[in-house]
């Protein structure tokens, strides 16, 4: 191999890199709030890219049916629940999906910018994961990891069903956002990839300013540490669990739009960048934002250089990988007796 | 009660007269239900009773597939042949697996059977020996006619069945069941937990590993799509659909899996108008409902809802387990500067202590005097920085939990540690665990009945013994709090000791309750046993202890009667703070 292609599946390793390092602060983040594994991430991930494509293409997309049906479903279980003053409480929860579904239903006459649409998709996805957590997680928010892991598997089958049902089976490739290249030195770079290296800096660096820094930072961190004494000091897990979910599919669409235009993507093809987001993860631990980081990027460049030499392996590599990592974060991890 | 019995007879004949009222459609249909659930069995017993996930399992099933597959078109072997090799490479990997396995805790483990199961898939997908996605198909086929072939899968799934129940009612599958939320409870009793979670992972992939060698000859063609990690998610709904914790939880699940997965195929795409695979909606909508509303499985609330509780009286005969040793005498444990830090903090320092057969011994002392260390450097839970222990006359300094237990010391714990869905002769058989010999086989071939029997009439005795005889065939967790500190002592002393360590026994007893237990202690103390504890009622321990030894910021301050103790200025001190005419400092010197 030469150093032109040495820094070309570079470039291709550090822009895949940073897509896994964004799904592994989502996912690290939910599972430190909520205990739940999300499996789904991968989800949101495919639905926006599909969505931001629906929208170049001046179409409405399949999201806004299944945004309304969740809202629908989402106001039911309110209802159901509690059924005292909750004019208020079915209003914040029906409120933004509505809107964003009036929005992208008139979209198709307005002809929108590129940005526009892509901060309407994301939207859009964003919206969805609060919905689900309401639906989906909120009644069993205190069962066990295995429990939640379960459920979030089989939420991923149900999304991906409905991926298929709301999208349809064609694949999609949006035009991207920046249409950049030049040369350096005698190495090609897409301005995509380097958009999506500074959306990936900024995003981490937001998370971490808000992790570390703000009140809000703080009641998560304390949701997560201690459910019941954040409770006691006036901390819902309930609001934690949403806005973790909220942030979680807001990242997803990010990535979704990101990524829309570097590869041909299909309802299902987000399991797998999912799953790697989680291999990335789980280097830090599922715990530590910084060493999922950093394993996001070795994962991106390892993927990239092992499709060079062995491009029938590439998977089985990154998926074997993980479990000798895990055995060293599990007996890192327990330090403790019992 | 006499529906509840039968209604396993009922299944079986319904099963076993099926051929005779089935077309060949039918019956290929049940065979490919009696193939899934043989590996949801696998998990029942993994997850449901063990507490460990695999979403892998479609993987190893894989694995047996190829094995067969591959030594049938490459080497010509007869399938009588490829069913050991099958066995061979699932059973050596899942225990060479398990070394790893074990080790992982939690979602750990479930995220590397996830990763596993999607590494296998692409790996069968891309080698050349597999065949790649197109496959293998194979020339041999085992048993002609689709009844006969129903007849072998359910038969063996009968069988295994049988094992499984055998195993899960033995002195390892109690070990089994506690390893799901008392792992460490379960060590403290002697039980390895680490070859008792590997055998178990061992056990599902062997039936895996079976259940993919008949598959290539039942379908005579391999291809990694059924070997995928969405095949594996699926075995795993089976399960927790029908109950992970019952073994016929396993066969409904994947009943209702297998059987409605081809109505949902034909039907969803027709009532939704779009082609594609839509029945992952379906299964997806039913978990997620499962755990909102019947997280225990279908067949258990059914259980429920019928008013079957699934637990009755057994009738106990026969002869106790083997004591191991006669009555001792003299200095049964003895520790010499034990010392132990946590960062800065030094939580014992050269700490001494002897307790001696038929005496009890109580440490007292204000909260954070370091009592429950002394307790956990003594039962090997933490590792002493320093100190020399023996138990009954040997060295036990620096072993684990668990040789320590084999050698005489028993215990109960200050937050009670009972396998709540186990019977209380079942929780007191577990503690009598290091008394017995047999092993997962052959408790699974039935060998071990007679052995059983004695578990049973031991753990019965020392029920009666403290006075909970007549709760036997009760849940643990149906007890008052009282009742469950009494039934860890009966535990700790069906593992028959030398020792016995009691933490905190007395605490959330009523007065009369703990009155009794005094007496049962004296009456344990008469019966020559060495008897150690941490109590914080003084009435209840002064009025028992033969010493007190008493402890403040880590250091022995007093020890001897407890009228001598009791009157020590230092002690005094110790709880009820210097008199104020004397500064602290001098009151100490």
């Amino acid at each position: 191999m030469n150093a032109f292609f040495a820094a070309y599946l570079a470039q291709d390793g550090l822009s895949n890199g940073a897509i896994y390092c964004l799904l592994a602060l989502a996912l690290v983040l939910v599972f430190a709030i909520t205990r739940v594994i999300l499996i789904p991430q991968g989800d949101f991930v495919s639905y926006a890219a599909i969505s931001f494509a629906s929208l170049r293409e001046g179409r409405v997309p399949g999201t806004v049916g299944l945004m309304l049906a969740l809202t629908v479903l989402a106001v039911a279980i309110e209802l159901a629940r509690d059924r005292n003053r909750f004019a208020p409480r079915v209003l914040r929860l029906a409120a933004a999906p509505l809107l964003l579904a009036a929005l992208a239903e008139i979209s198709p006459r307005l002809h929108l910018p590129a940005v526009v649409d892509a901060l309407l998709a994301t939207a859009m996805v964003a919206a969805l994961g609060p919905l689900l957590y309401r639906i989906v997680y909120r009644r069993i928010a205190a069962a066990s990891t295995l429990v939640l892991l379960i459920v979030s598997v089989a939420l991923h089958f149900v999304l991906l069903g409905m991926g298929l049902y709301f999208f349809g089976p064609e694949g999609v490739r949006a035009e991207p956002l920046i249409d950049l290249a030049f040369i350096l030195g005698a190495v090609p770079i897409k301005g995509q990839s380097l958009l999506i290296l500074a959306t990936c800096a900024v995003l981490a660096a937001a998370l971490f300013a808000i992790g570390e820094r703000s009140l809000i930072g703080k009641a998560l961190r304390a949701a997560s540490i201690n459910p019941t004494g954040a409770r006691l000091m006036g901390i819902s897990t309930e609001w934690s669990g949403s806005l973790a979910f909220l942030v979680a599919a807001l990242i997803g669409g990010v990535s979704g739009v990101l990524i829309s235009s570097t590869t041909t993507l299909y309802y299902d093809s987000g399991f797998l960048l999912g799953l790697k987001g989680f291999v990335a993860g789980i280097l830090g631990g599922l715990a530590s934002f910084p060493l999922a980081g950093a394993g996001a990027f070795a994962l991106g460049l390892l993927e990239s250089f092992a499709s060079f030499y062995a491009s029938a392996f590439k998977e089985t590599i990154v998926f074997a990988l993980i479990i000798p990592i895990l055995l060293w974060r599990s007996l890192a991890a327990r330090t403790g007796t019992d | 009660m006499r529906a509840e019995r039968i209604a396993p007879g009922l299944a079986i004949a319904a099963i076993a007269t099926a051929p005779a009222w089935l077309g060949a459609y039918q019956l290929a249909l049940l065979t490919y239900v009696g193939l899934s659930a043989i590996v949801a069995l696998g998990l029942v017993v993994l997850t449901g009773n063990a507490g460990l996930s695999s979403f892998g399992q479609a993987a190893i099933v894989g694995i047996g597939a190829y094995v067969a597959a591959i030594l049938t078109t490459q080497a010509g072997l007869s399938p009588w042949l490829t069913l050991p090799a099958a066995l061979a490479v699932c059973g050596l990997g899942a225990w060479s697996g398990g070394v790893v396995m074990v080790r992982l805790s939690g979602h750990y483990l479930s995220l590397a059977t996830i990763a596993f199961g999607a590494a296998m898939y692409f790996l069968f997908g891309g080698l050349e020996i597999t065949g790649g996605q197109n496959g293998l198909s194979v020339p041999d086929t085992l048993f002609e006619g689709a009844a006969l072939n129903y007849a072998i899968v359910w038969a063996a799934l009968l069988a295994n069945m049988t094992m499984l129940a055998n195993l899960l009612d033995s002195r390892m599958g109690r070990a089994i069941r506690a390893l799901k939320e008392h792992a460490a409870m379960a060590e403290a009793m002697g039980i390895d937990t680490n070859a008792a979670k590997s055998g178990v992972f061992v056990i599902a992939c062997l039936m895996a590993g079976l259940v993919g060698w008949f598959y290539a000859y039942f379908q005579r063609f391999v291809n990694p799509s059924p070997f995928s990690l969405a095949a594996g998610i699926d075995y795993v709904f089976m399960a927790v659909l029908g109950g992970a914790e019952m073994l016929w939880g396993a066969v409904a699940g994947a009943a209702i899996v297998t059987l409605l997965k081809p109505v949902l195929q034909a039907r969803l795409p027709w009532l939704l108008g779009a082609a594609g695979n839509f029945e992952g909606v379906v299964f997806g909508a039913i978990v997620i409902l499962l755990f909102q509303f019947a997280p225990e499985g279908l067949l258990p609330r059914l259980r429920a809802w019928l008013g079957w509780s699934g637990l009755r009286a057994r009738a106990v005969s026969g002869g106790q387990l083997p004591s191991g040793h006669g009555i001792s005498a003299g200095e049964v444990l003895s520790v010499e500067g034990a010392r132990k830090s946590f960062g800065g903090l030094l939580a014992n320092a050269d700490v001494g202590l002897t307790v001696n057969a038929s005496e009890v011994v109580a440490l007292i002392g204000p909260n954070g005097a370091g009592k429950s260390t002394f307790f956990d450097l003594v039962t090997g839970a933490t590792r002493a920085d320093a100190g020399a222990f023996r138990l009954g006359g040997q060295t036990i300094t620096g072993l684990s939990t668990r040789a320590i237990a084999r050698r005489g010391l028993a215990r109960s714990f200050q937050h009670v540690r009972l396998v709540g869905d186990m019977t209380a002769i079942e929780n007191v058989a577990l503690g009598a665990h290091r008394r017995g010999a047999r092993s997962m086989l052959s408790s699974m071939l039935g060998l071990g009945r007679a052995e059983e029997r004695a578990f049973l009439a031991t753990a019965l005795h020392q029920l009666e013994r403290t006075g909970l005889g007549h709760l036997a065939w009760q849940n643990a967790a149906s007890f008052a709090l009282g009742q469950q500190r009494i039934l860890e002592i009966a535990r700790a002393l069906a593992a028959d000791p030398i020792l016995l360590l009691l933490d905190e026994p007395a605490a959330g007893l009523r007065h009369q309750e703990k009155q009794a237990l005094a007496t049962m202690i004296r009456a344990l103390r008469s019966d020559g046993l060495a008897i150690l504890l941490v109590e914080h009622d003084m009435d209840f321990v002064m009025a028992l202890a033969d010493r007190v030894v008493v402890m403040e910021f880590g250091r022995v301050i007093a020890s001897g009667k407890p009228r001598a103790v009791q009157a020590d200025r230092r002690v005094q001190e110790a709880y009820l703070g210097a008199p104020l005419a004397a500064p602290a400092g001098e009151a100490l010197s």
